[in-house]
């Protein structure tokens, strides 16, 4: 090839780029702009606060990769390629100004160390390419498949994603150890490509290649470098590759106020809320932008679903599908070619009613995704969008109703809200005040409409007052006055009840005058501390607990029968959606003579016991229960007896025990019945109030 | 289709523990919460139905006092587009055939295609109905499941022996009362109610119904409620006093002991 065919080659390959470069650029930007249409047709959502915050945590979840882990092999895998990219990109970048611009010197990230390092990341990303696609084509990971209902799985697109990205590997390799040799043969410098890496091994091949071929080879190799990333580009908002360019923003405009549930609509201030027409999400654009972004940014890795009690025990949900069947309705509603076409009602098309309310809000979910997409947000919006079109299941209609008229889902008498601390003996060793009306106390013991009302679980209100007396507090109930703290209203979508509870029980919680409150119940914690404002500050009394522990207040005693083997299970409200995962430990272990394992799922990756308030009335569509799962987790552990620090909990497990023919060999007991049992009374005779319950078989 | 739903304001029996006072004349009344007639309420679902099918309006009417109020709000949160209390203190004390005369007359102040009871009131006899269709020479079909609506006339079904069902033809206009389980109804909570709150709901007394009050109330009962008793234990009977789970154990006990459980 003579010099004038190069140059001519060159030219019309400057040509091809230069035309390469502003075809991809356009069209990029096109879908981009496609794809922003329904978020800018959505609610309002108020992500802008805190940036400080908000770039630590894109420092720690998203260029730290935090979550990654949690599932080793994949996200290991995925750490490498993330931390690949970010040093490919600005090659790629480099490479693809260089390629019209061959004097461009890319600042700080170029040099001969930085084109070592890139060799060595297109060598490894070719390489976990090579292992991803392999784990896709012959290891098929159950996490990764798509059941029919929830429409059809992507391991074609994944594949070919993960090809063009081996392919944009293989031209950066050519396109380096092309240069390296022909630079090399000039003698113009001595080049070197890092050892042992991609191109490396191809310059062994291409050593002793003619010039010409040398420049077709380099030339060919940036066309298709360009060509590819570009590709990669504009299919990227096709599919789950999205969130290469979503994430960053995803992460950062993350929900930083965990516990606290999304309002009806931001900017609206609650005692305004008469005057919105529609409450929740019914259709498309009723979601925020932050909730559509988190639909796009899914990279549907399957981790949520992994860990969604619901999605295991057969119930017609899987958090996963809630965004793949949203960005599916994105793209077929929001076309990149085409015009916008007519919004439905969600519910109904592409979602199930029973879908919808299967959730327990567990936010395991929520817990396990790298790229904190938010979901019991979507559900309470979409359930507030159901109550709001009167479409509510029959079976939560009576609690409802109930809990309007009664104060409690039972429908129980109001005046019978503080016969638990009637019981004949209780009343005689342990006299437990009720507030107002002159009477007054330090503490509010807030014990909620189930222990309230609920005969096995009144057991757990007087264990807790019997601690507390124990610990010298100074305690006392609401009786009658009290409501039920509408936690599960709430997030079952009835925001007009809860409000109304929440006001009734605000007003009777401030009339006290009490300094704190204590609850025994999780969802009664959860709901005081988020959700109420202008109230004293709450504690579960497991933190009481661990406190009087620490400080001496009570000594526990040992535990005199053997052959027991405990178990913690984590209530959800407690631990995942309030830290509170230590507290009941240390008092457990503080018990001499207690044998405590752990569950394969606890702390943060606690399994839900099938969740409580409005949802013990709730009837799923399910092919096993819930909490049946969660006692197989503790026989496998080698418990025989579960212990957990919430009365829902505890009904589920109960149940579960009984259900899963495991009466006899396990017991399931509250946190507050045990440590009143083992707690050291000097001259009092001990007499546990559920002494069955712990002596078991 | 002009429909009307007749309603009754009931004790809700899931939210209550019925007893009867201390005279014995009555259930204790005190910390009692009302709702709507559960039949009654699927009776106006399925109007709401039929309305959203073929068009028209939905109207309930109740025959009480000030505080019967509150079930017709819930009914107009529900959809029905307009609602009528029928109260007068003439009305006081009437029997099933006194309601049924005082409806009769709204019914013949308006034009209706069709009207729905509930198949009975939780505090009632079944009367009301029936007596209605024959004060106003309808056709009347009850204990209805199933509406299909055609033109002038309905296919009516009720669930007969061993779950099986039968189906009538019934001309318009006509009366049913309606079987629960029919459908689904709707929720309706605090803040539907409130966004009806403003909506007029005219009181109609004997006067505006042109009726004789001598016709309805106490003194024109003929059916007079005389006292109310608990059975007495009978022979063979046996009464359970523990607790839930006593009780439970008590009579897996006592049914396996008679050879029911194998």
């Amino acid at each position: 090839m003579s010099a004038t065919l190069i140059t001519n080659w060159f030219v019309s390959e400057f040509g091809l780029l230069l035309s390469i470069h502003a075809l991809g650029i356009v069209c990029f930007f096109y879908i981009l702009a496609k794809r922003m249409e329904p978020l800018l047709r959505a609610e309002r959502d108020f992500r802008f606060d805190r940036p400080l915050v908000r770039v630590g945590r894109l420092a720690k979840y998203w260029f730290g990769q935090w979550r990654h882990p949690r599932y080793k092999s994949a996200g290991i895998l995925h750490i490498v390629i993330f931390a690949g990219f970010i040093l490919l990109a600005a090659r790629a970048f480099s490479l693809l100004i260089v390629g019209v611009s061959p004097n461009f010197v890319m600042p700080v990230l170029s040099g001969p160390f930085y084109d070592l390092l890139t060799d060595y990341a297109a060598t490894v990303v070719f390489l976990c390419m090579v292992i991803a696609a392999s784990r896709r084509i012959f290891v098929k990971p159950a996490r990764y498949q798509v059941p029919a209902k929830y429409g059809k799985g992507h391991p074609v697109d994944a594949v070919f994603l993960l090809g063009l990205i081996a392919l944009l590997m293989l031209a950066d390799s050519f396109f380096a150890a092309s240069g390296t040799v022909s630079n090399t043969q000039k003698a113009q410098a001595l080049q070197e490509v890092a050892p042992y890496s991609l191109p490396w091994l191809i310059q062994i091949f291409i050593r002793s290649m003619s010039p010409a071929s040398l420049a077709l080879l380099n030339a060919t190799a940036n066309i298709v470098h360009a060509i590819t990333f570009y590709f990669l580009l504009c299919y990227r908002p096709f599919g789950i590759q999205f969130h290469v360019e979503t994430s960053l923003f995803s992460v950062y405009f993350s929900k930083l106020d965990r516990e606290s549930l999304k309002p009806v609509r931001w900017g609206v201030a609650e005692d305004h809320l008469d005057e919105v027409k529609s409450f929740g999400v019914k259709k498309f654009e009723d979601f925020t932008w932050k909730h559509m972004l988190d639909f796009y940014s899914c990279a549907d890795c399957g981790r949520c679903a992994d860990n969604c009690p619901s999605y295991a025990a057969g119930r017609p949900l899987a958090p996963r599908f809630l965004t793949t069947k949203a960005r599916d309705y994105i793209f077929q509603h929001y076309p990149v070619f085409g015009s916008r076409k007519e919004s439905q009602p969600l519910v109904g098309t592409i979602y199930s009613e029973d879908e919808i309310w299967s959730c327990t809000t567990c936010g395991a979910c929520e817990e396990e995704c790298p790229l904190l997409i938010e979901y019991i947000d979507k559900i309470v919006d979409l359930r507030r969008g159901l109550v709001d079109d009167a479409n509510v299941p029959q079976s939560l209609q009576k609690p409802l109703k109930a809990l309007e008229s009664r104060g409690n889902p039972y429908g129980k008498l109001e005046k019978k809200r503080a016969d638990w601390i009637k019981a004949k003996d209780f009343q005689q060793s342990c006299p437990v005040k009720v507030l107002g009306n002159g009477t007054h106390a330090e503490t509010l013991y807030f014990a909620d409409s189930i222990i309230s009302y609920d005969e096995r679980m009144q057991s757990i209100g007087r264990a807790s007052a019997r601690i507390l007396q124990s610990m010298g507090e100074d305690f006392g109930i609401l009786g009658t006055a009290e409501k039920d703290s509408g936690h599960e209203v709430r997030r079952f979508g009835e925001e007009t009840l809860f409000q109304a509870l929440r006001e009734h029980n605000t007003e009777a919680i401030r009339e006290t005058g009490v300094r704190r409150i204590v609850t025994s119940d999780p969802h009664a914690f959860n709901a005081l501390k988020h959700d109420y404002k202008d109230i004293p500050p709450v504690e579960h009394i497991s933190q009481a607990i661990a406190r009087g522990v620490r400080e001496g207040k009570i000594q526990l005693r040992p535990l005199s029968e053997n052959g027991k083997t405990f178990v913690y299970h984590d209530p959800c409200y407690l631990g995942r959606h309030n830290g509170v995962y230590e507290d009941p430990r240390e008092v457990l272990d503080a018990i001499p003579g207690l044998k405590r394992v752990e569950m394969e799922r606890s702390r943060d990756r606690s399994f839900c016991c099938g969740g409580g308030g409005l949802m013990l009335f709730y009837e799923p569509k399910e092919e096993q229960r819930i909490g049946v799962l969660r006692v197989k987790l503790a026989a496998e552990a080698g418990a025989n007896t579960i212990v957990t620090a919430c009365p829902f909990c505890l009904v589920n497990l109960e149940d579960a025990i009984k259900t899963a023919g495991l009466e006899g060999k396990m017991t399931a007991i509250d946190f507050t019945e045990l440590v009143d049992q083992q707690i050291e009374r000097p001259g009092t005779v001990q007499e546990p109030e559920f002494e069955t319950a712990i002596v078991g078989d | 289709m002009e429909i009307l739903v007749c309603v009754r304001r009931v004790p809700d029996t899931s939210e209550n523990e019925i007893e009867l006072n201390a005279a014995g004349n009555d259930i204790e009344r005190d910390d009692l919460v009302y709702s709507i007639n559960e039949p009654d309420n699927y009776a106006v679902e399925e109007a709401l139905q039929i309305r959203d099918g073929v068009g028209g309006s939905v109207t309930v009417v109740t025959v009480g006092g000030e505080d019967d109020e509150e079930v017709l709000r819930r009914q107009l949160a529900m959809g029905a587009n307009r609602a009528a209390l029928l109260s007068d203190d003439a009305f006081n004390g009437s029997d099933g055939k006194g309601i049924a005369t005082i409806l009769k007359k709204f019914v013949e102040k308006e034009h209706f295609d069709l009207i729905l009871t509930g198949v009975q009131a939780d505090d009632g006899a079944a009367q009301v109905g029936g007596m209605l269709a024959a004060m106003l020479d309808l056709p009347f079909a009850s204990l209805v499941n199933s509406i299909e609506p055609s033109e002038g006339k309905l296919k009516v079904s009720r669930e007969i022996e061993g779950g099986n069902r039968e189906m009538n033809g019934i001309e318009l206009p006509c009366v049913l009362s309606i079987q629960t389980g029919i459908n689904e109804p709707r929720y309706v909570g605090m803040r539907g109610i409130r966004q009806v709150a403003s909506v007029p709901i005219p009181t109609l007394t004997a006067a505006d119904l042109s009726l004789d009050p001598g016709t309805v109330g106490k003194s024109a009962a003929k059916v007079v409620r005389i006292d109310y008793f608990t059975p007495v234990q009978g022979q063979g009977a046996e009464i359970l006093q523990g607790s839930r789970e006593e009780n439970a154990e008590k009579v897996v006990e006592m049914v396996a002991a008679r050879g029911g459980l194998r």
